[in-house]
């Protein structure tokens, strides 16, 4: 460790989870967490939906009782300190604002009450409006506002405290997606501005946390299963469970038996190990392979026929569902196209392009980047 | 099931209003038998106005609507046997599943052998045969919106099935699959879908055609494809693709349009331009990195890029303005700085005032 990075570790404020559980009666809502959480950092929590990630939250705010473990701000137990002595701010999937006061209003009554003056409130809160770009809706009230602005309303009152800690539950949940991309964008700037906080953000969306996080921790079952920065979790999920959290179409999973340095997939599909599985001894395992890399057509010994089962088409993308003999495979392509239902495609696997896991879901093998 | 016209149908709460501000200015419609439509647009734009229209909870103050070639503008509700499918699920909490299903058929006489094998039918479709004996209200939200389909579905008179933001109060995770569900469902039927969302990206996957509607006015009607290869507004280039269509300003210069000192051809007949400010949409998927110059291509600046899974989106500058470019993740990321863009001509188009020429 080098002069710099201890000097990080000694004087960085941070939070810390130390073994963090929360039962409730015979339900376990929280297992075991530990975690080191630094300011000026976003990190992404993602799971679905009851995995944890509201109540991880709650934990931190104070809203949530612990059963074990401890939370440490700035080497300081939280867990003394009341909820309103935190120095926390939270944003939630509902757009939670002050009904009868203006937005104006709104984002200056946090300031206020901590004992600004009123034209220092009044300053502070027009810049951060300014910001998220409601100042042509100061006097309005909330309901006059759409469901977008009146969450950037709920914003602009978070970030006005200037809180060391920023918690947002699915904020974007309840806006369309043509919003949630817009008001996406603007998180990162929103948020990475602001150094001094550390910045949570709870999400189901696997492009939206590689977008805004700097760290990603994906939960399950109350337990926080992988952790690492957003793309390499992306490239090496340790298991399937962490692959089907992270793919959005989900990864297409598929028996398949290696022997004599050839894997097959059902009765068909047969090839040669490709480098990366090189080194797996013979046995049963499970394949994973993502929807944008199973492609479409083909003729070889990797190639297999299929029927259309379902067409989606996404933003600007087309997503086919075929039923093949092993099983179901899910295909992106780009751009929107055309396909009816229970016609004959052929989808062929790159085995460059597999992930391995053994039968209980843990990952063997990664195709890297 | 029935085709559903619309003859210069316009509707407005406030009789005393300008044409300008109906809730649903004048339109002539048609959906056809055994065709999905999904109604997309804010809040506000006439798109449940329509839906209400159809089911008979509006009488439209003008104009006239027919069942196939029966006129049905002045039907009560009751007499025009559309399915409908709410925001939130609409069950009989102290009925079974069952008891669920068969209601509509008892209503109407319908004999207990007849209703067993109707009813075991449309559990089966819907995927709920084995809890037909249990209590409605003990099921989750989606499956109590497959019971609320499914009793729309039972009857064999249904003209249209008509809904409303049916995946509003669903978890995120249960949405796709029960969006997979609701389509498989009516895949196999000839039934008339009129869909009511303000999610484009759910209309998208959901509908055969869309209709995007902006304040009381149908935009734009199309198939996801002609919606994404050619939207003829600005608005619907915006609304529809993720990320939106790039959009730069340029100058009409004879037959070309010159984006700062670069000329560029598009497919669009510019001749039809009132003036020479125009602005060329290219989708960010359609844009393609590429090593020479040639026609169409323009020297960009690469300044950033997001990872979002699948793909990648180069954020680049060209002329002061924001161009953006979609490459598959399989592709390599280009370095920082000056980068050759080729917009294909075939694929970009010409707008002036937001429309499409």
């Amino acid at each position: 460790m080098d002069l710099l990075e201890l000097f990080d570790e000694g004087f960085t404020v941070s939070l810390r989870l130390n073994n963090l559980s929360v039962l409730q009666g015979e339900d376990v809502i929280l297992q075991d967490i530990s975690y080191n959480f630094v300011p000026g950092k976003i990190y992404m929590l993602i799971g679905r939906t009851t995995s944890g990630k509201t109540s991880l939250m709650r934990a931190i705010a104070g809203l949530l009782p612990l059963t074990d473990g401890e939370i440490t701000f700035d080497e300081k137990n939280l867990d003394s300190l009341p909820i309103w002595k935190r120095d926390i701010a939270m944003v939630y999937q509902q757009f939670i604002n002050y009904p009868n006061r203006t937005v104006l209003g709104n984002v200056v009554f946090p300031l206020r009450r901590a004992g600004l003056s009123k034209d220092e409130a009044k300053q502070k809160a027009l810049a951060i409006i300014e910001k998220v770009g409601l100042s042509e809706f100061l006097d309005r009230k909330p309901s006059q506002l759409s469901g977008g602005q009146q969450q950037r309303v709920a914003i602009a009152r978070s970030l006005v405290r200037n809180t060391s800690i920023l918690l947002l539950d699915e904020p974007l949940m309840n806006l369309d997606y043509k919003l949630r991309e817009q008001l996406r964008e603007e998180f990162r700037e929103l948020f990475t501005t602001t150094k001094k906080s550390i910045t949570i953000y709870a999400t189901t969306e696997p492009s939206e946390a590689l977008l805004l996080g700097d760290e990603l921790l994906v939960m399950h079952e109350g337990k926080v299963i992988q952790s690492g920065i957003p793309v390499e979790v992306y490239e090496n999920p340790n298991s399937i469970q962490v692959a089907q959290i992270v793919n959005d179409p989900p990864m297409t999973i598929l028996p398949a038996v290696i022997k004599n340095g050839e894997v097959s997939v059902g009765k068909v599909l047969k090839f040669n190990s490709p480098n990366h599985l090189k080194s797996q001894s013979d046995g049963s395992y499970q394949i994973g392979i993502r929807a944008n890399e199973v492609i479409l057509g083909g003729s070889g010994a990797n190639s297999e026929d299929g029927i259309v089962s379902l067409v989606e088409v996404s933003g600007s993308e087309t997503l086919i569902y075929v039923d093949v003999p092993v099983g179901e495979v899910v295909l992106q392509l780009e751009g929107i196209h055309d396909y009816a239902i229970g016609q004959k495609i052929t989808v062929t696997i790159n085995p460059e392009r597999i992930f391995l896991f053994d039968m209980a879901g843990a990952l063997c093998a990664a195709p890297g980047n | 099931m029935a085709k559903i016209t619309f003859k210069n149908i316009g509707h407005t709460y406030n009789k005393s209003a300008n044409e300008e501000d109906w809730a649903l200015k004048p339109i002539n419609m048609q959906w056809e038998t055994g065709r999905s439509y999904a109604l997309v647009g804010p809040s506000g734009c006439g798109k449940t106005t329509i839906l209400n229209i159809i089911s008979g909870i509006v009488k439209p103050y003008q104009g006239q609507i027919l069942f196939d070639d029966a006129d049905v503008t002045k039907l009560p509700i009751s007499k025009r046997n559309v399915a409908q499918v709410f925001q939130f699920p609409t069950i009989y909490k102290s009925m079974t599943v069952f008891e669920n299903l068969s209601f509509p058929l008892v209503c109407r006489d319908w004999e207990k052998d007849k209703i067993r094998a109707r009813v075991g039918d449309v559990a089966e479709q819907i995927g709920i045969s084995h809890k037909l004996d249990r209590s409605a209200n003990k099921l989750g939200a989606d499956e109590k919106q497959l019971i609320s389909l499914g009793r729309g579905l039972v009857r064999d008179d249904v003209t249209a099935l008509l809904m409303d933001e049916p995946l509003t109060v669903i978890d995120p995770q249960l949405k796709f699959e029960l969006r997979k569900r609701i389509k498989q469902i009516i895949q196999g039927k000839n039934i008339t879908v009129v869909y009511v969302t303000h999610d484009q990206y759910e209309a998208m996957t959901f509908a055969d055609e869309l209709l995007v509607m902006s304040l009381g006015r149908l935009v734009q009607q199309g198939t996801p494809e002609e919606l994404f290869e050619k939207p003829n507004s600005k608005y619907v280039g915006n609304f529809i693709g993720s990320p939106a269509m790039n959009f730069l300003r340029g100058k009409n210069d004879g037959g070309t349009t010159k984006v700062g000192d670069q000329k560029l051809v598009s497919v669009s007949n510019i001749s039809q331009s009132h003036s020479s400010d125009v602005e060329l949409g290219i989708r960010p998927e359609h844009v393609s990195v590429v090593d020479n110059v040639s026609e169409n291509v323009i020297v960009a600046d690469f300044i950033s890029y997001d990872d979002i899974g699948s793909s990648r989106i180069l954020n680049c500058k060209f002329d002061s303005q924001a161009i953006r470019v979609k490459i598959p993740r399989g592709h390599p990321v280009p370095n920082r700085g000056k980068i050759n863009l080729k917009l294909p001509k075939e694929k970009l188009l010409t707008y002036q005032d937001g429309m499409l020429l």
